[in-house]
């Protein structure tokens, strides 16, 4: 049962542009479990190096734990984006996130420059992960490919109005135009291993659909969503928050698993059933999602 | 080193600061009109001095609008000033 | 019957009656009430009578109240008249001054105002006594403290000019009026009614003169000697906006959401607990989260202090509060709601927060919530100069209302852009730590140590607490250590606490 990597919550990750020191200074404030600046859609051509400086000055001074650090570059296609991932590397950002990846070799391009400036600036090789975000047609058709292209990838996201676009259609509130690349997202994150994060919801006034929303793509599989105001980031973690009839099962299984490693038994059972190993793993990913939304306490044994 | 032209960068948003390098034969002199100037203005220019330091210029006039910015935005937007006024290339550590 | 009261009034050597001894007692006005009010010489033509009939004289105190915020017209039109007239070295004991005061400056400068008596100061005015154009001390006095000074005879008032948006011919003055529309409004007149009370000489000047009686009363005709009718009392938007809107910024709205939770995890969350908010920002902000709960457990409170806004008035009208104890309005809604409702009643800056009386309000609250310029790590606030020395707000009834409160909670972001609120020591000391329980920043929440039982219940219910000192810290290595300002030699403020007793002096900040 050891061994596994560790739980990393990405149930929502905040968006924050590049080129806004103001909003970049204290973005960890809010809570959300990653924050994503961006060099990309939001920063105009002519503040592209303004943008790049100011990340990687604040990735270098300002302390953002407990988030984790997500960098949104420009693809290698433009100019911007080797010079983009070298700082980014350089800065010691935890994830770069690769925009509108339609296949593997855009991974692999991404991973050789990654690599690069690991080497560069004598940070160990592999500990820069990657996010691809797929953001057409292509990118969902090799999805899977994209998302085992590399191990450094830990998850594939959304980029919901580009892919419209690309299928040419509209975005409408029931999502149908989405179903199929959300849920192509989550069997190929699930089978690479990984994890798989939803296109954000633009109407920031809206709470109502917006957890509408969450709970739909929650049922779906997904792991969590992207944000783009910090009012979004609670109402999204309490539809990721176990339910206390979840948590309380939870527990029951966890103790089953207890009991079983002190008896050096392999098998666990619960009620006289066999728990299986997926079931176990859920129960177990349950406490710790409930433990990081502040729904349960591990209380210290007596 | 010497600057090549003038360098804008930055805006008068509220945590930003706007700064403009421009090429001069007398050193380095420093503008600096900030909100906090008081309390922040000996770190502020620092920051400047080390930064127009690292990319060996001495020669050069500084005016900054400051509305608050953070010593690492400060930096940031000094850097970005200099590499559009072609200053040359900064170096990541 | 005349032989028994005969022998009576012998027996008493009391006086008899006397047909028309006393005219003026049995002699009748056959005119009609109308013509009675317009015959009433109470209203005389300009503010020159009646300073002219007040007995004012050079040296003496003035004043004013600030219900009419930065929408005021009556202190600059007043002072104007006085110059005109010719006084010199009058006390100006405003309830508080504002940005709109700056023409201030002008009569200090001449000599007319040589001392000034307020809970704050604001604009150019409050950066020219910061300057030094002074040369007494201003004295910062808390609500409560200035009614109690007043009701005690500490600060004695001789004329008091009070403006009202509605008055009738014998001096019922109101912040509303209910015979027509009436140019403006204010909603309750709180700290005016202590001047009125207690004042040698009080004018009312008002734009709008209703039919007697103009009751309900915020000041009884029994205080007013004279009424004084203007064209404009102030401006109308700037006394009164619409509706006051929840901040939607979402760092407020952060620490807004923490201090809703601190307050629903202590044990002054309860049903008829009775709480007071700020009126902007994040500290109005928490009532909205506090709402929430209430609703959820079904608690409700028993009345709702303070500077009132449209969002108490809203959860009253919900059925959430159940009264409203409203010393200042701040938008229509709060001013008509008084106007409307029942239990939302108008009191005095005295029943406010007067420190030493049985029943004052502020001594009755569970909870208050305070917003802060700083804080430092004794939990002392500082709420009346910026971080660049210079006075820049008042003191209002902060330091009554953390002291009389079983819960204080001060509410701030840690920075402001780069001015650090958390310090080790604040600029200004106006309420001291001693009375400060709890400080929720956007990025920790520190309580008191002397609040063992918070600190218990707090951590019992798993709310993260951190040392203010970490607090102090953690900004300070983010924005780095300010410099020392430069301060003068010169004391331009005395910071009074409730009692009246110096607290803290403002000096001058060089230029």
């Amino acid at each position: 049962m050891n061994g596994n990597k560790p739980l990393k919550l990405r149930r929502t990750m905040l968006f924050c542009p590049g080129n806004n020191p103001g909003m970049m200074s204290n973005a960890y404030i809010y809570g959300a479990d990653s924050i994503m600046f961006d060099l990309e859609d939001s920063v105009s051509m002519k503040e592209k190096d303004s943008a790049r400086n100011l990340v990687y000055q604040a990735l270098k001074t300002i302390d953002y734990s407990p988030c984790e650090l997500v960098v949104r570059v420009n693809s290698l296609s433009s100019e911007y984006g080797k010079a983009d991932i070298e700082a980014m590397v350089a800065g010691r950002v935890d994830v770069i996130r690769l925009p509108k990846t339609e296949c593997a070799q855009d991974i692999k391009d991404t991973e050789a420059e990654i690599t690069k400036a690991e080497k560069k600036y004598n940070i160990p090789l592999g500990s820069t992960k990657m996010m691809a975000a797929i953001e057409g047609a292509l990118g969902i058709v090799n999805a899977y490919e994209i998302a085992t292209a590399s191990k450094r990838l830990v998850a594939i996201a959304l980029g919901a109005e580009d892919y419209c676009a690309n299928i040419k259609t509209t975005r409408s509130p029931e999502g149908s135009e989405l179903f199929l690349a959300r849920a192509t997202i989550v069997v190929a994150a699930r089978a690479a291993g990984i994890d798989c994060i939803d296109t954000v919801y633009s109407d920031i006034y809206n709470e109502e659909q917006l957890i509408k929303e969450a709970q739909a793509i929650k049922q779906l599989g997904f792991d969590g969503k992207s944000v783009i105001n910090p009012r979004q980031i609670e109402p999204i973690h309490k539809v990721f928050t176990p339910t206390q009839k979840e948590i309380d099962k939870a527990l029951k299984i966890k103790k089953a698993l207890e009991d079983a490693e002190k008896r050096g038994s392999g098998v666990v059972s619960l009620n006289g059933k066999m728990v299986d190993k997926p079931v176990m793993l859920r129960a177990l990913r349950c406490i710790e999602m409930a433990k990081a939304s502040g729904a349960y306490f591990e209380e210290k044994e007596e | 080193m010497n600057l090549q032209q003038t360098g804008i960068a930055g805006t008068l948003e509220s945590g930003d600061v706007m700064i403009e390098v421009a090429p001069s034969v007398k050193g380095i002199s420093i503008d600096l009109e900030s909100t906090v100037k008081t309390q922040f203005g000996k770190y502020i220019e620092k920051v400047v001095l080390q930064t127009c330091k690292e990319f060996n210029l001495e020669n050069v006039d500084v005016k900054l609008q400051d509305k608050g910015a953070l010593d690492c935005t400060i930096k940031a937007r000094m850097i970005t000033a200099i590499q559009r006024a072609g200053g040359g290339k900064y170096e990541w550590k | 019957m005349e032989k028994y009261l005969n022998k009576y009034l012998k027996e008493t050597g009391k006086h008899h009656y006397v047909p028309f001894e006393n005219p003026r007692l049995v002699v009748k006005d056959r005119t009609t009430l109308l013509e009675k009010q317009r015959g009433n010489d109470k209203i005389v033509d300009s503010i020159e009578t009646a300073v002219k009939l007040s007995g004012l004289e050079s040296g003496m105190t003035i004043s004013f109240h600030h219900h009419f915020r930065s929408g005021d017209r009556i202190v600059n039109m007043v002072l104007d008249v006085l110059e005109r007239m010719g006084f010199k070295d009058l006390r100006l004991a405003s309830s508080s001054l504002s940005s709109v005061h700056s023409p201030v400056i002008d009569h200090i400068k001449s000599g007319l105002i040589t001392r000034i008596e307020t809970s704050g100061l604001r604009g150019d005015l409050a950066e020219a006594v910061s300057h030094g154009i002074m040369e007494n001390p201003v004295i910062f006095r808390s609500h409560g403290s200035r009614a109690n000074a007043i009701a005690e005879g500490k600060l004695k008032i001789d004329v008091a000019f009070l403006g009202a948006p509605s008055c009738d011919p014998f001096g019922n003055a109101n912040g509303y009026t209910r015979d027509g529309v009436g140019k403006s409004m204010c909603g309750s007149m709180g700290y005016a009614r202590i001047d009125a009370q207690y004042a040698k000489y009080v004018i009312v000047i008002t734009d709008n003169i209703v039919s007697y009686p103009n009751v309900p009363f915020g000041i009884s005709q029994r205080y007013v000697n004279n009424i004084v009718v203007v064209d404009s009392i102030g401006d109308p938007d700037k006394i009164m906006s619409g509706a006051t809107r929840f901040t939607k910024k979402p760092q407020d709205l952060l620490i807004a959401q923490r201090a809703a939770h601190v307050i629903v995890n202590s044990p002054y969350f309860y049903n008829g607990f009775s709480v007071q908010t700020g009126s902007g920002g994040a500290s109005l902000a928490v009532i909205r989260f506090l709402a929430e709960d209430m609703r959820k457990n079904n608690i409700k409170a028993s009345f709702a202090l303070g500077g009132i806004t449209g969002q108490i008035v809203e959860l009253y009208e919900e059925g959430l509060i159940k009264k409203i104890l409203d010393v200042q309005s701040f938008d229509l809604t709060a001013a008509n709601s008084l106007k409307n409702n029942h239990l939302h009643q108008q009191i005095d800056a005295d029943y406010y927060a007067d420190p030493y009386k049985k029943g004052t309000a502020a001594n009755m609250l569970d909870v208050v919530v305070l917003s802060a310029l700083e804080v430092d790590v004794d939990f002392n606030v500082n709420v009346l100069t910026g971080s660049d020395g210079v006075i820049m707000g008042a003191i209002g009834g902060h330091p009554d209302t953390a002291a009389g409160s079983a819960l204080s909670i001060i509410v701030c972001p840690l920075l402001r852009g780069r001015i650090p609120s958390i310090l080790k020591r604040v600029n200004t000391i106006v309420t001291p730590g001693s009375t400060v329980d709890v400080v929720v920043t956007d990025q920790g929440i520190a309580v008191n140590p002397t609040r063992e039982d918070l600190i218990k219940c707090l951590t019992e219910n798993h709310i993260p607490l951190v040392d203010i000192e970490d607090l102090q810290k953690k900004a300070e290595s983010i924005v780095g250590r300010p410099e020392k300002l430069p301060f003068g030699n010169k004391v331009v403020g005395e910071v009074t606490y409730r009692d009246g007793s110096i607290i803290d002096v403002i000096r001058n900040i060089e230029e």
